[in-house]
């Protein structure tokens, strides 16, 4: 049976991970492929890199960690964060990356979706939406949640299955960051009208929002990182719970 | 020992090469055939889709090459699929080493199928210090149905075909090269073939 996916998320900025990582017993939390090698020692299914960064040497910095993640880990990885051109993926996928993640270039040019799934096969293609509610309607934004657009949520995600990806990671703004559960209801709903993964974000605070996550939500897949970066779950606990609540996931020794 | 990866513009080579580095082996990457031919073992990667993968085999010649070497060659993802008689994907015709047809799975399951499943009713020496129904990382929208040449099942809505092996070929659906330490296991036991 199909394992229920979890995936902490690593926020990368000029080559180094950000957001307070206190791991005591890494020598270097700040260097993300230490950080990568040790959830792929826990237990972790997958892993996304988001890179944040805003300087002209990005590309080559992000292309470069991409290599050296990929020599030292051996689970999948999918790579985002400024994202836009087929050229741009050609090399991520290149040095080793098994996904990457796309989202306002896909919001801009939607024709981006079908180019890279053409060359690559939609398996690695995901595309990430962010959305918040407004007036009780899922609305689509950009830049991290500041820039609203007209798209709905759930027609979007419709054309973007259509056009050709293989995953889409919905992240709730409403919900990211609260620690108070993630957005279930709007997930069911997504999982429900497309035919293709659907991996929840935003909102993880205790172990009981991944079940529900996954049980009301019908997610595949559920991504944090604050949860795990402080070590309030561990991911063999939650794996542990998520079986007994009957969930199917991979147990590692 | 000699490693071939063969590479004919499909796909995450970097991850295989990466894993053989892993356990201590420089493979080659090239699409010359002499190398190729020259090599202890191959492997026939793949990833993205059926025609054009296939296209570029026929491209280089490889499509002649492939079926008829007799070292030890594995056939991982797309690469197993091509080693079959045929692939829904793109209607393909394949290098027929695999007396099998793959298709697509159904809509009653989400596709592509994404994530870690199981392997069971292990039977080759591929699996040796595997366990039953052991974890693997799998990608793919098209699978092998059940058939003579299958030596490892998994289910997703069917019960299918996650390996074949037939003489000196073998092929996985999963991608050992990032399905942890067990996959691990499964590339160490192919290079000890």
């Amino acid at each position: 049976m199909l394992c229920k996916r979890i995936i902490p998320c690593l926020d990368i900025k000029n080559g180094r991970t950000v957001k307070g990582i206190n791991f005591l017993d890494l020598r270097d939390a700040g260097d993300p492929v230490e950080l990568a090698k040790f959830y792929s020692e826990n237990g972790a299914d997958e892993l996304v890199f988001l890179d944040i960064s805003a300087t002209e040497e990005r590309r080559k910095t992000l292309a470069d960690l991409v290599l050296k993640v990929a020599e030292t880990i051996n689970i999948p990885f999918t790579v985002g964060g400024g994202i836009s051109s087929v050229e741009d993926v050609e090399i991520l996928l290149n040095n080793g990356a098994d996904k990457v993640s796309i989202n306002s270039s896909a919001v801009k040019n939607p024709q981006l979706i079908n180019d890279l799934a053409s060359r690559f096969g939609s398996q690695c293609i995901v595309v990430a939406i962010d959305a918040k509610q407004i007036d009780a309607n899922w609305k689509v934004h950009l830049v991290g949640g500041k820039v609203l657009t007209e798209l709905d949520l759930f027609e979007w995600a419709k054309e973007v299955e259509q056009r050709g990806a293989g995953e889409i990671l919905f992240t709730s703004m409403d919900h990211d960051g609260t620690k108070n559960g993630f957005a279930n209801e709007a997930l069911s709903k997504l999982s429900t009208a497309l035919n293709i993964p659907i991996i929840a974000s935003g909102g993880a605070g205790t172990m009981q929002h991944f079940t529900d996550a996954f049980i009301e939500g019908k997610a595949d897949a559920a991504l944090a990182a604050s949860v795990f970066h402080f070590k309030e779950i561990t991911i063999s606990d939650l794996k542990n719970e998520l079986q007994i609540q009957g969930i199917p996931v991979r147990i590692t020794n | 020992m000699k490693i071939v990866i063969i590479n004919y513009g499909a796909g995450n080579i970097q991850s295989i090469k990466f894993a053989l580095k892993r356990l201590g082996v420089e493979a080659i990457l090239t699409d010359n055939e002499t190398e190729i031919r020259n090599a202890d073992k191959v492997i026939f990667p793949g990833v993205g889709e059926a025609s054009s993968a296939m296209q570029k085999l026929k491209a280089s010649g490889l499509d002649k090459v492939i079926p008829t070497l007799k070292q030890p060659v594995l056939g991982i993802c797309l690469g197993m699929q091509l080693l079959c008689n045929y692939s829904e994907e793109g209607n393909t015709e394949g290098l027929s080493v695999f007396d099998v047809d793959v298709i697509r799975f159904s809509n009653e399951v989400k596709v592509p199928q994404i994530g870690w499943n199981q392997i069971q009713n292990l039977k080759s020496e591929l699996f040796q210090n595997v366990a039953e129904k052991e974890f693997m990382y799998l990608v793919h929208s098209y699978y092998a149905p059940l058939c003579k040449e299958t030596i490892s099942t998994s289910d997703y809505g069917i019960h299918y075909t996650s390996a074949l092996q037939k003489d000196n070929f073998y092929g996985v659906q999963f991608h050992p090269e990032k399905s942890s330490t067990a996959g691990e296991q499964i590339l160490k036991n192919f290079l000890e073939l």
